[in-house]
């Protein structure tokens, strides 16, 4: 027989865990199932300087660090487990990790996103041999030698600006005229000596030869002149897709996000809820994660007061 | 079935280019949050898979084997066989999605 369990919460990132501390404190016991990315995002990155409350910055992996042994400070069972099949067609729902099963009175989905790939050739045969999504993983690698960086956005600024420690060079490669980054950031990387930026350009193609990055073949998107750059090392900042093919089939799902009844974090199934980025196209903020977390946990709770648990 | 444990430069031809059973060596370091979270699975891999010993190769400490097989990214998994690279997984999967890349090349 297996236990049923009032709260099970998928993902641990600023989401899953604020969900845990807050259904934890409502006494629900909550279980997180931290998934093979435990942490999340923020594993991924250096310094915090945007969370409040940490006036001087904070290493993303020590914040998550910090999160969990607060979950776990009030009755959280923290498995370092993946799921890799749910059934949400009747309550309790199920869950299984391989063959191991899992049942739920209610399920809080915080799974996050993944860093999404160019899928262009050279792409996938390369990757772990120059090509890489993780800078602060990879970065070590690749000491005095060229990089780039594709993307626009705050995480190919950040990417960028780390890698500038070990590169002799690193050149950003962005699709339009302008960084869609926060400005503090953009203007950290146009500063810095060691950085360049190709604007208006796509990559065509990841190229190399006996099993390293030698390179990337780019078009210009005004003009549509090809352009050859030689790198030992390419860094995909992108963006990123939501971890939902689980829920395929079984939730209401836009683009790939799980749908919710703003601003609830109700799903399209009673009793689950959803939070975080696996939600939102749109903040994609660790404290933004938090609080719908928060939100999560007390929409749980509701609900099985509800029901009279 | 066995946990060899970590190897060194030193040690990778006697235990794994020379090893008469295959093994997956785990590349990681201890500054990679990923790499945390992938060698317990490799661990429960090397526990529960017969015909199959599992390593782990600090890439900090071992910079010739890493170099040597173009190891670029950490987490990798890399599977040897009779001397041989056979297999490859990069970055951090859960032991179901590894053990589906082993498969084909354990007997």
């Amino acid at each position: 027989m297996v236990e049923t369990r009032d709260v099970v919460i998928l993902g641990s990132g600023p989401a899953g865990l604020t969900a845990a501390i807050y259904a934890a404190r409502a006494d629900l016991k909550p279980t997180v199932i931290k998934g093979i990315d435990a942490g999340g995002q923020l594993m991924l990155t250096t310094e915090v300087e945007n969370f409040p409350g940490f006036a001087g910055g904070i290493m993303g992996p020590e914040l998550m660090e910090a999160m969990e042994k607060q979950a776990a400070r009030f009755d959280t069972e923290l498995l370092h487990q993946e799921i890799s099949r749910v059934d949400l067609s009747s309550r309790p729902f199920g869950l299984w990790s391989g063959d191991e099963e899992f049942r739920a009175q209610t399920l809080i989905i915080t799974t996050g996103a993944t860093a999404r790939w160019l899928d262009v050739p050279g792409e996938q045969e390369f990757r772990g041999r120059g090509v890489s999504a993780c800078a602060t993983c990879d970065g070590f690698f690749f000491r005095d030698k060229r990089l780039l960086v594709i993307g626009g956005g705050d995480s190919a600024m950040e990417e960028a600006t780390f890698l500038t420690k070990f590169a002799s060079q690193v050149t950003v490669v962005h699709r339009r005229d302008e960084f869609r980054a926060s400005k503090i950031m953009q203007d950290r990387v146009l500063a810095n000596p060691k950085i360049d930026v190709i604007w208006n350009a796509d990559v065509d193609e990841i190229l190399g030869a006996e099993g390293a990055v030698t390179g990337a073949r780019l078009r210009d998107t005004v003009t549509g002149e090809p352009q050859k750059v030689a790198v030992e090392g390419v860094f995909v900042a992108i963006g990123h897709t939501p971890n939902t093919s689980l829920f395929e089939g079984q939730l209401e799902l836009s683009k790939g996000y799980i749908v919710v009844e703003e601003p609830s974090t109700r799903t399209s199934v009673p009793g689950v809820f959803a939070a975080g980025d696996v939600v939102d196209s749109t903040y994609r903020q660790a404290i933004t994660a938090a609080g719908t977390g928060c939100r999560a946990a007390l929409d749980a709770e509701r609900f099985l007061e509800g029901e009279g648990h | 079935m066995a946990n060899i444990g970590n190897v060194t430069d030193s040690e990778f031809q006697a235990s794994v280019l020379g090893s008469d059973t295959p093994v997956l060596v785990d590349f990681w370091a201890e500054w990679c949050g990923p790499c945390h979270m992938v060698s317990p699975e490799v661990e429960a891999i090397g526990n529960e898979t017969a015909g199959l010993e599992v390593a782990k190769m600090n890439v900090d400490e071992n910079p010739d084997t890493t170099r040597k097989y173009g190891v670029l990214s950490i987490p990798s998994l890399i599977l040897f066989k009779g001397g041989e690279e056979v297999a490859r997984v990069v970055g951090a999967r859960p032991k179901e999605a590894i053990l589906k890349e082993l498969q084909p090349h354990l007997a």
